[in-house]
């Protein structure tokens, strides 16, 4: 057994229940007497609602109820601006349901509540809806042109916001620079797709007088306080559950999706426990998308590859709204540069409304966009100068010894871009020797002969991860189970929260992994926190877990010392035994001090009738002044900043210029992300990031016609890679800790994502290189690959 | 206006070893009738059209999607769900046994499908290549895991 769990590829607490089929999903949960929800969409992208007609699918047996717009009441509002910002002038939020106009195919326009999920779509059908079509406007560029029909009334040129950051002079720098080069890049739309879709099961109760929801949200404390406002009802009359959740990816965090107002308020006012799941049809059409932007970009270089400054202006497509803000272009333009020393740069983007789904952030939420833009920036940069594009990074990078290094903008979490360490050249090194870059070449050069056309691509990054406001870690240790229990409300969608966590507490109070309990996603369980989202729980949940697990141990030494007449800091916790140092008889099970510490009048179990024998006779209370009972702690921890990870990629793809078809050879991914707390977790981190790279780069695209008709509806067209798309990723490691946590980590949750088109847009330009094909779009399929070399003759 | 045609019928079927049976509306999937009236709800659904592999089961030992069967088509057949692999409170199948070893999970959603197409196509091919594994696999879709981990999995049941 390994003196410290942390670092350790513990394997995961939470598998047991998964691997025999009893996780508990929120569609599994099945309340008795539970009856469905089915929510009846616009199937126009722009149009008025001249009228609704309900009254038919009202009559259709089994049918609880049928509500639109005007049955809401009060509850008819837009949802909460949840991250308002100064640049976002012109916001808008989604109503629950639809009155007068619908923005997106897809929009709710009506809910139905029936026995069951089949009547409920029956009951759909019958609903009668007209529609006055409004001309749809769905191209980025096309919508903030002169004269472009108008998402929202009130919004001139669809323009929600214009955010403009900068640094230094870059119109000097331009001036200065022996050259400038430019490129127009385009990533299109995309979405998480996480595998389970989205689901909402509520039931009000009426003997306890609480809600609960039990909803696949990533954030359920966020979504719990915000029910209560909505609701009137004090926060602990709502309890939101977020349980086993089949992936996140950011898809799931909103505040909020109208079935998380529509499908609570229907079991409160049915007085029946309601339910609602979509299916894979529902969720590319309605839930969110991201990844849509237009990027006019240039890089300042002198002629020895100097990178002086670069200006980027884009427009990000939001949508038909902004629940999330302006987030996603906010950490853009705040990543865009990467690990390279800017002195000057100028961003301006410009958010931008279309009659599609709304945006919200998946995975890389902005830093895939940046890092496409910056990478290919430096591509450029590198053929233009006949500099080696290797080369070129290296003489750009931020060194390591130029930490905490200024960005000089302001990240999403409104605090100072500042890197706290980090060490890209050694991360580059390593990413190269192990894709072989030196020798590349020569093996390049003999396979073209025999027709083969073989490209090889590197990218770089850095991320901001473990940002605030904050959260909470409550631990306990349970004398009489012989466990510590432990709860956070961060949710859980497969990082393995349960495991991790656990090797911390294991460490501090001397434990194993597998007698620690976590418990996440529960709003009853703890109170206050924020949820699962910009890679922050590892760092900020698991300082939180850190800093109470450290209170507990201290509460347990004190009362050792007590008990065994020693000092506190001669108590060592070493599998499951509290003991002096040295004097190991000196000790006792540490679920013996739980039973101890808890001076009650009935101790229960066999150890509680030993543990009392060794109180003392004492004077004064059998409370201290100042004590509490027990062993348990709850503690918080709030980052002044984020602690910025990074890593470099590289991969060697081979391309059919004849089918357009791409395979990838070799992917080698390194990674730091500070300390690691579960090396196996973090890898399976960066290999599904990459794989959703993978999917972005030349496989998941989501399609709409001019009339805003979403063309991407099932996954025979929208194409999520399989084990025959992604290769095997050798995983390597650099750990560079974070000086601003206790615990010395860094986030990991997005970081295999983030440079995967860049790099393949350098691997396919190295490949085609005899036809001088330049990418400056992803993703792309075989059709657009053939497109970019037959163009070039 | 009353309900659309909506005729029942009466199935009988073995559902992993044991006899159960059902009055089921005609157009009830199989996969709502596993999860739903019996309760089996480790087999999941993920696109209910075929595509990702999360609602696969086995029919007379042959992997299905039951998100496109209706249970009337179950009747008289033998299924096995993921529930079937190992006894409730016994050890686990060496399959998963293997994929908690090569952290061949993440979310879990996806898991069960991947286990019964496993357990059947090992049955039939013991000694894969990798290639062969992963294109075994590629009717199953994974979102968190990248694959790589669960053909490692495949990789160390084959060599136990």
């Amino acid at each position: 057994m390994p003196t410290r769990w942390f670092g350790e590829p513990v394997r995961r607490n939470e598998d047991p229940r998964f691997l025999t089929g009893k996780g508990n999903f929120v569609d599994d949960i099945n309340p008795p007497g539970a009856v469905h929800a089915a929510v009846l969409r616009s199937s126009l992208a722009h149009a008025r609602i001249t009228r609704i007609d309900v009254e038919a699918a009202r009559q259709l047996d089994g049918v609880l109820a049928v509500w639109t717009w005007e049955d809401l009441g009060d509850l008819w509002r837009p949802s909460p601006m949840v991250v308002p910002h100064d640049a976002l002038t012109h916001p808008k939020t989604q109503y629950p349901l639809a009155k007068d106009k619908v923005n997106y195919v897809g929009e709710a326009v009506a809910l139905v509540v029936a026995t069951d999920r089949y009547v409920a779509e029956d009951a759909c059908d019958l609903i009668e809806v007209e529609y006055e079509p409004l001309p749809a406007i769905t191209d980025t560029e096309a919508a903030v042109a002169e004269g472009a029909p108008l998402v929202h009334e009130d919004v001139p040129n669809n323009v929600a916001a214009t955010l403009t950051q900068q640094v230094g002079d870059v119109e000097r720098a331009f001036d200065e620079a022996d050259h400038v080069f430019s490129e127009r890049l385009l990533i299109e739309r995309s979405a998480g797709q996480p595998m389970e879709t989205r689901a909402i099961a509520a039931q009000w109760d009426e003997l306890e007088r609480v809600l609960t929801v039990w909803d696949t949200t990533q954030a359920p404390l966020s979504i719990r306080n915000g029910l209560a406002v909505l609701l009137g009802l004090p926060e602990n009359a709502v309890r939101v559950v977020a349980p086993d959740v089949g992936g996140g990816f950011g898809t799931k965090i909103m505040m909020f999706y109208p079935e998380e107002v529509l499908v609570p308020l229907a079991a409160m006012r049915l007085r029946r426990p309601v339910k609602w799941a979509e299916d894979r049809r529902e969720h590319l059409i309605a839930s969110n998308h991201e990844r849509g932007q237009v990027h006019e970009a240039s890089i300042a270089v002198r002629a020895d590859g100097t990178i002086l400054g670069i200006k980027d202006v884009f427009l990000h497509d939001t949508g038909a709204y902004t629940p999330y803000g302006i987030v996603v272009p906010i950490v853009t333009s705040t990543q865009l540069p990467g690990p390279y020393r800017l002195p000057n740069y100028y961003s301006e983007s410009r958010t931008v409304y279309t009659n599609k789904v709304p945006v919200t952030p998946y995975r890389g939420a902005g830093r895939p966009h940046g890092c496409f833009v910056m990478e290919r920036l430096v591509d450029l940069a590198a053929r233009e100068l006949g500099m080696d594009r290797a080369e070129i990074r290296f003489k750009n990078f931020i060194q390591p010894d130029q930490f905490p290094w200024d960005v000089g903008l302001t990240f999403q979490d409104g605090a100072p871009t500042r890197y706290d360490s980090g060490n890209y050249p050694e991360g580059l090194r390593i990413a190269l020797e192990h894709i072989g870059y030196d020798n590349f070449p020569q093996k390049q050069a003999e396979l073209r002969e025999q027709g083969r056309y073989l490209g090889l691509g590197m990218a770089s990054y850095v991320e901001g991860t473990g940002i605030g406001p904050y959260e909470g870690a409550h631990v306990r240790v349970d004398g009489t189970a012989q466990k510590v229990i432990v709860a956070t409300c961060v949710g859980t969608q497969g990082q393995g929260h349960q495991t991790s966590f656990a090797q911390i507490v294991a460490d501090e109070l001397g434990v194993r992994p597998d007698q620690v309990v976590i418990t996440t996603g529960d709003s009853r369980s703890m109170n206050w926190g924020s949820g699962t989202y910009a890679s922050r729980s590892a760092v900020v949940t698991g300082n939180a877990v850190g800093a109470a697990s450290r209170t507990v141990r201290e509460k347990t030494a004190q009362l050792a010392a007590e008990l065994f007449e020693a000092s506190p800091a001669d108590i060592e916790f070493e599998d499951e035994r509290v003991f002096v140092r040295g004097s190991p008889e000196f000790g006792l099970p540490l679920w013996d001090i739980a039973v101890v510490a808890n001076p009650i009048r009935y101790a229960y179990g066999t150890q509680a009738a030993q543990a009392i024998k060794l109180l003392k006779n004492r004077e004064g209370p059998p409370l201290p002044e100042g004590t509490d009972p027990g062993l348990e702690a709850r503690k918080y921890f709030s980052p002044a900043q984020a602690t910025f990870a990074s890593g470099n990629h590289a991969a060697i793809l081979e391309v059919d210029p004849q089918t357009g078809i791409v395979t990838i050879l070799k992917y080698v991914a390194v990674h730091d992300c500070g300390r690691v707390i579960n090396p196996m977790i973090v890898e399976g981190q960066v290999h599904g990031g990459v794989a959703q790279g993978i999917g972005g780069s030349f496989y998941e695209r989501l399609v709409y016609d001019q009339d805003g008709q979403p063309l991407s509806t099932t996954f025979m067209d929208y194409l999520i890679p399989t084990a025959m798309e992604v290769p095997e990723i050798e995983c390597y490691h650099v750990e560079t800790p974070s000086p601003l946590n206790p615990l010395g980590i860094k986030g990991a949750g997005e970081a295999g994502v983030i440079p995967v088109p860049a790099l393949m847009a350098q691997a396919l330009d190295d490949a085609l290189s005899p036809w001088g094909v330049r990418v400056t779009e992803m993703p792309l399929n075989p059709g657009q690959i053939r497109e970019l070399v037959r163009e070039r003759g | 206006m009353t309900g659309v045609i909506d005729t029942v019928r009466d199935i009988a079927l073995t559902v992993n070893g044991e006899q159960r049976e059902g009055r089921v509306p005609v157009r009830l999937l199989l996969s709502d009738f596993l999860r739903g009236h019996l309760g089996l709800t480790g087999t999941h659904l993920g696109c209910e059209h075929g595509v990702c592999g999360c609602c696969t089961v086995l029919m007379d030992g042959e992997p299905i999607r039951s998100c496109l069967l209706f249970a009337v088509q179950a009747d008289g057949h033998a299924l096995t769900t993921v529930e079937g692999l190992a006894p409730d409170e016994g050890p686990l199948h060496p399959l998963q046994e293997a994929f908690r070893e090569e952290h061949a999970l993440q979310c879990g959603f996806c898991t069960p499908g991947f286990l019964i197409t496993l357990v059947s196509f090992l049955q039939r091919n013991p000694d894969p290549s990798d290639e062969q594994i992963r294109e075994a696999l590629s009717g199953n879709l994974c979102r968190c895991t990248g694959y790589q981990n669960i053909v490692r999995a495949v990789k160390r049941a084959v060599s136990h």
